[in-house]
């Protein structure tokens, strides 16, 4: 991190990055608002920048696909009603489209497009092997949300793509699944373990190996390994070519990535690591939105006072107040609690302040979502939200 | 509801972001601080749980660190290599060179053999009654069901072998209610309580495991009780004569706008997130404990929040 170049200027805004990108992935760690800020980025590009716009997220909240005027949506690209943008008050320029990941669907898709014949196709799709992979295999998840989104490109049906991406342990693993994936298929490692399926003869150096693996897992297991791996290897050749494609997506100049945190300790710490990582691949780091930030005018130096004296001398303050506001030890208690929660989220928004300093070093556009003191359950939500980080 | 820490082995999981590290440090620190000789294990393994006891790194050896508590994190090759060692009694796992790299592959291609290693470990240090107590920093909320099923899912996949063997004395720990439990940390926010809510469905359809408890995790304090909002309500409304805002404002001789709008910001939040803390309650199968925990305003993380937080559970589970 100490590579890190310190203090540079914001020279833009969310609205130059979406108007010059075709894709913009928002990343961040688990419960920081990324679906929500992407949803609200996309409605944003919709409305104001024009064209066709598709925000492609993982799991939304069912209060968000309402919010954007759904009912539900699945794998298939929807159009968000231009209803919803009426409602909103808003005349949109563009149109707004949703798409959800659905990682079962989208695997058995590439199955079918990959599979050199019917009878492997299904051999696959059968295998309990492979419903179990796709299914848990976590960073499944990771490559086939790049891989939707490497497809939707290439369809070339929208000039604006804004994606949430699933939630990681590490963020920076669906960045490294499509090449990860690659290896995987052209791996020593998977030629060897195929090698019972194809021959009974086995090398002198992998038949340690394979004695240990039977002790533990039975032959019977190993050999279901083994017939999947075969099975995936006839799909090796357009996996592979795919991967790389997918990663060279990603390094396009016409795509951005947008980083999401708030400014509580965890999330900021991966969303460092995060940028870190762009850098070290060669990617390009478009904004930080920084979600949930407390308003400044919490760390007022005269309100400060204020709140001191509320806490201090509730009781004199109280008796100078008009008399028919309630009861002088009532009136009391409120003051006391007024200042004293004051100071209470005075602690919270400095030591926001110091993490932000320090976030900041990186990016050129750096956005800031106030605390919302509802919940967004609409359009005209979502567009709110998206005023705060536009320009 | 002391008997929480009475079970043997607790998996804490949660939404990302809602404090499940936090919880599961704390409530390992409140065992160990009544006596209970307590491990705590994070799943993962670039997490830091050791920043929450401010005590250096920790590894897949556990390390005191406290009085009666041992903290350590998984590494599924290092417990692979003490599985073969201690269980199987496979004697070479010095020379397991070039059967590590085989193994992440395989670990990551065989469906549930790097879960099996990881909550096996956990299970084992159980039934081997190394402790009173383990406090697992588990996976988040939707990968636990499929972590916790691993053993089934091996059963099913595996017909013979010693894995399979291996996977019958692991469901029976697992699926005793007086042993094993999982606790899921909510925050009151919409995601975290949906996912919450499906996890506890998942749970049940999918493992053996008993919800043990619910911790609600940052409760925003309620500010004012119902008749001092009315009086803070009339402080802060403009259209009376005089705005007791104004006369506040030339007692305190100090601006006291802000003063209020924080206030309203403060009730408001409290408002909004009760709701899905109430639906969290209502939703939840009866009989489920539901700890609370309020929300910390405070610099940072560390020892000390981490100290407080066993505190309040403590007081929650009538210690």
């Amino acid at each position: 991190m100490a590579s890190r170049k310190k203090a540079k200027v914001s020279t833009g805004s969310l609205e130059q990055l979406l108007a010059a990108k075709e894709i913009v992935i928002h990343c961040g760690s688990g419960g920081v608002g990324k679906t929500t800020t992407a949803a609200a980025a996309a409605a944003m590009a919709a409305a104001h920048l024009g064209g066709k716009v598709l925000v492609l997220t993982v799991d939304p909240a069912k209060r968000l696909a309402n919010a954007l005027g759904l009912e539900e949506f699945g794998n298939v690209e929807t159009r968000v009603p231009p209803e919803a943008f009426a409602e909103a008050g808003v005349e949109p320029r563009g149109e707004l489209w949703a798409a959800m990941l659905d990682t079962k669907q989208s695997w058995d898709d590439l199955v079918r497009m990959h599979a050199p014949d019917a009878k492997t196709r299904d051999a696959i799709l059968d295998n309990p092997l492979y419903k179990n992979i796709t299914g848990r295999f976590v960073q499944s998840h990771d490559y086939i949300a790049m891989e939707r989104l490497y497809e939707i490109h290439a369809s070339g049906t929208y000039d604006l793509i804004v994606v949430d991406t699933p939630p990681t342990r590490n963020a920076i693993d669906f960045l490294e699944a499509p090449e990860r994936m690659a290896d995987f298929f052209s791996s020593r490692l998977l030629r060897w373990l195929t090698v019972p399926a194809r021959s009974r003869v086995l090398s002198m150096a992998s038949k340690p190996f394979y004695s240990v693996a039977d002790r533990i897992l039975g032959s019977k297991f190993l050999e279901d390994i083994a017939e999947f791996f075969l099975l995936f290897q006839t799909m090796y050749d357009g996996f592979v070519e795919r991967a790389h494609a997918v990663t060279r997506t990603l390094a396009d100049t016409r795509t951005t990535f947008v980083v999401v945190s708030t400014l509580e300790s965890a999330p900021v710490a991966e969303a460092e690591f995060f940028i870190d990582a762009l850098e070290d691949h060669g990617l390009q780091l478009g904004a930080v939105v920084l979600n949930k930030v407390l308003p400044g005018w919490f760390l007022d130096a005269g309100t400060t006072a204020a709140a001191k004296a509320l806490c201090s001398d509730a009781d004199r303050l109280a008796a100078a107040l008009p008399a028919d506001l309630g009861a002088a030890d009532q009136v009391a208690r409120v003051l006391h609690e007024v200042g004293e929660s004051f100071l209470n989220f005075q602690v919270v928004a400095k030591r926001e302040l110091e993490t932000r300093a320090e976030l900041s070093a990186a990016p050129e556009v750096v956005a800031s979502v106030p605390y919302f003191d509802h919940d967004i359950t609409d359009l005209a939500g979502l567009l709110e939200l998206g005023q705060q980080i536009w320009r | 509801m002391t008997d929480l820490l009475d079970r043997k082995l607790l998996f804490v999981t949660g939404k990302g972001g809602v404090g499940k590290t936090t919880i599961a440090a704390s409530l390992a620190l409140l065992a160990s601080q009544h006596g209970k000789r307590t491990l705590v294990g994070e799943i993962d393994a670039k997490g830091n749980l050791a920043d929450f006891y401010e005590t250096g790194p920790t590894s897949f050896k556990e390390r005191e660190v406290a009085p009666n508590l041992w903290a350590m994190s998984m590494d599924t090759e290092e417990s692979l290599k003490e599985y073969l060692s201690l269980q199987l009694k496979i004697p070479f796992v010095a020379r397991l060179g070039p059967l590590a790299r085989t193994f992440d592959f395989v670990a990551n291609a065989a469906p549930g053999v790097k879960e099996i290693l990881t909550v096996g470990k956990f299970l084992w240090e159980v039934r081997e009654r190394h402790y009173d107590l383990v406090v697992v920093d588990a996976v988040a909320t939707g990968h636990i069901a499929g972590q916790l099923a691993a053993p089934q899912a091996i059963q099913e996949l595996v017909h013979v072998g010693l894995v399979r063997d291996q996977t019958d004395w692991m469901l029976e720990i697992l699926g005793d209610p007086a042993q094993t439990g999982v606790v899921i940390v909510a925050a009151p926010e919409e995601m975290p309580v949906n996912e919450s809510l499906e996890l506890v469905d998942r749970l049940r359809a999918e493992t053996v495991v008993d919800l043990a408890a619910v911790v609600a995790n940052r409760v925003l304090p309620e500010l004012f009780s119902r008749g001092e909002e009315e009086v803070f309500e009339a402080i802060d409304d403009p259209t009376r004569t005089p705005p007791g805002a104004e006369v506040l404002a030339a007692a305190v001789g100090g601006p006291v706008r802000q003063l209020l709008d924080g206030a309203e910001l403060a009730v408001k939040l409290r408002r909004t997130r009760a709701v899905h803390l109430t639906r969290l309650r209502t939703e939840l199968p009866p009989g489920t404990p539901l700890l609370y925990v309020p929300y910390l305003f405070q610099r940072s993380h560390g020892a000390r929040a981490t100290a407080q937080v066993a505190a309040h559970l403590g007081e929650e589970l009538g210690f």
